[in-house]
């Protein structure tokens, strides 16, 4: 059984290509230069119409989490970290802690990102605790 | 309109719930009929007077025109006829839009009607699947949180924000399985403790499995009128005061706030609408898919102050008896929890209390309720406040 896979669209293609890359890229706002995600054909802020993808550093901060015991499907492994993330650049976004104790982790911990395989074409950023 | 627009103008003239639980070998169609004539019985009228309908999709039966599908099969020619779906937070949204067409002429009599079996209904396979399609495909399903998960995400940040605790969560749990073991209808009646919540194995941190709500099978319907004619129905009208929605996001990454909701703006709109306030309530029926949903409802409904849910909660104050009697029913957590449907009960609840027909449960001298629901992971939000007299 394979882990829940994204879909794939146009707007979204250099994000997962980034991701491919070893690369968290982050849609930047011409006009008013605020970052935004996850991507839109408009941005979240000033409703300016010219995105422009940039790479983002990868470090970041838990703002939640919850070790999830009962997994949603057998492709994923429990005991599994879902956390939401602060980016230095503004941004929130969801991803999985790797690599961690699920009883060390706290709100406020500060993370960088990593990449994992969900597939052999797609890969999604994670984060590890610094 | 104005502010208090649809205060007084709409009336429940009729409720009742089916049998809850696990109810192998009916269909969510067949509850919905089974619902819906009881609650013409209630109001003492046959179905030719319903010229409006309001129906939700069922999980376990999903038609492509729900609300159609079950005026055909019952008969019934409405002139006004829609399928709402905003999850939990459906219920009430569908009395709002209810009485705006009420109140604009659209229909005179409305007849509210849903049910599911998501506990007969639907394979172990078909309900995780359910339970995976929740979030965003793209940028939040692949790293497999729950329905759980993200309302863990809620309450880890409140208990990081203000010191709430596994054991305040668990009081809440607590007050609605004592309200359920009042309530012959509840699926589960035994009275548990907080350490039997704390206790019972975790799901996703902080909540365990008795702070997650039922898995049930169940419907329920309600018939509204307009003020006007509901004095000629047999029972007590109960009277809508207020009514507010509020709307912040859908998915719980893209929520601005974590520990306040948009339950603020939806009370505040509602308690203006109808000139009350927090504390006029005699008691309050409060969405409680897990427990935590409870806790930031009843700080942001304005009965008590931000972060200090968790010691209102262990306060006791939300016990049969308590100062604001919290899911009289039982709730989700212990009444029943078919989905969708899962706030028909805590609204049919509601009339009975302000009926002054809800027996060894009964609040006494109940006034005035504030019933409130939301849907998608604290997103979608509408308040009732609902009462035995216009003032």
């Amino acid at each position: 059984m394979n882990k829940t896979l994204p879909p794939m669209s146009d707007l979204a293609e250099p994000y997962f290509a980034g991701a491919r890359d070893g690369q968290l890229r982050l849609q930047q706002c011409r006009s008013c230069q605020q970052y935004q995600f996850y991507p839109r054909t408009i941005c979240a802020h000033c409703s300016g119409g010219e995105l422009d993808w940039t790479t983002a550093s990868g470090d970041g901060v838990i703002a939640s989490f919850t070790v999830v015991r009962r997994a949603v499907s057998e492709a994923y492994d429990a005991p599994y970290v879902v956390a939401l993330i602060d980016l230095a650049e503004g941004p929130r976004m969801m991803s999985a802690l790797v690599d961690v104790d699920p009883e060390s982790v706290a709100i406020g911990q500060p993370v960088t990102v990593a990449f994992t395989e969900w597939s052999e074409t797609i890969s999604m950023p994670v984060f590890n605790v610094v | 309109m104005t502010d208090t627009g649809l205060k007084g103008k709409v009336a429940i003239v009729g409720a009742a719930d089916t049998e809850v639980g696990i109810l192998p070998g009916i269909t969510p169609m067949e509850l919905c009929v089974e619902a819906a004539l009881a609650a013409l019985a209630d109001a003492g009228i046959n179905k030719g007077s319903i010229d409006g309908l309001v129906t939700c999709n069922a999980m376990a039966q999903p038609l492509m025109y729900h609300a159609e599908a079950f005026a055909e099969y019952l008969q019934i020619f409405p002139r006004y006829c829609i399928n709402v779906g905003a999850g939990g937070g459906t219920t009430f949204s569908i009395l709002h839009h209810a009485a705006s067409a009420i109140a604009t002429g659209m229909a005179d009599t409305i007849l509210i009607v849903m049910a599911d079996s998501l506990r007969s209904g639907l394979s172990r396979e078909q309900a995780m699947l359910i339970q995976s399609s929740t979030g965003h495909p793209q940028f939040e399903q692949p790293y497999g949180p729950t329905v759980p998960a993200y309302y863990a995400l809620i309450a880890q940040a409140h208990m990081a924000q203000f010191g709430t605790t596994a054991e305040q969560f668990a009081e809440i749990a607590v007050a609605a399985r004592a309200h359920a073991a009042l309530n012959p209808a509840a699926q589960k009646r035994d009275p548990i403790t907080v350490a039997d919540v704390v206790n019972s194995r975790l799901i996703a941190d902080p909540l365990h499995l008795l702070d997650c709500s039922l898995v049930s099978d169940g419907g329920s319907a309600i018939i509204m009128t307009s003020a006007e004619r509901a004095a000629d129905f047999p029972h007590q009208p109960v009277y809508l005061l207020g009514v507010g929605e509020g709307h912040s996001h859908e998915h719980i990454s893209q929520a601005h706030d974590l520990t306040t909701s948009a339950a603020r703006e939806a009370g505040e709109r509602a308690y203006k609408m109808a000139g009350l306030g927090a504390n006029d309530m005699d008691f309050a029926q409060l969405y409680d898919c897990f427990t935590p949903t409870v806790l930031v409802e009843l700080e942001d409904l304005g009965f008590c102050a931000k972060g200090e849910g968790g010691e209102f909660a262990a306060s006791g104050a939300l016990r049969p008896g308590g100062a604001l009697p919290v899911n009289t029913h039982g709730g989700l957590l212990s009444h029943c929890h078919p989905g969708n449907p899962g706030s028909m009960f805590a609204l049919t609840e509601s009339v009975w209390q302000l009926r002054h027909t809800a027996g060894e449960r009964q609040v006494a001298d109940a006034q005035h309720a504030l019933v409130h629901a939301q849907g998608g992971i604290m997103s979608s939000h509408t308040t009732l406040i609902l009462g035995r007299e216009v003032h």
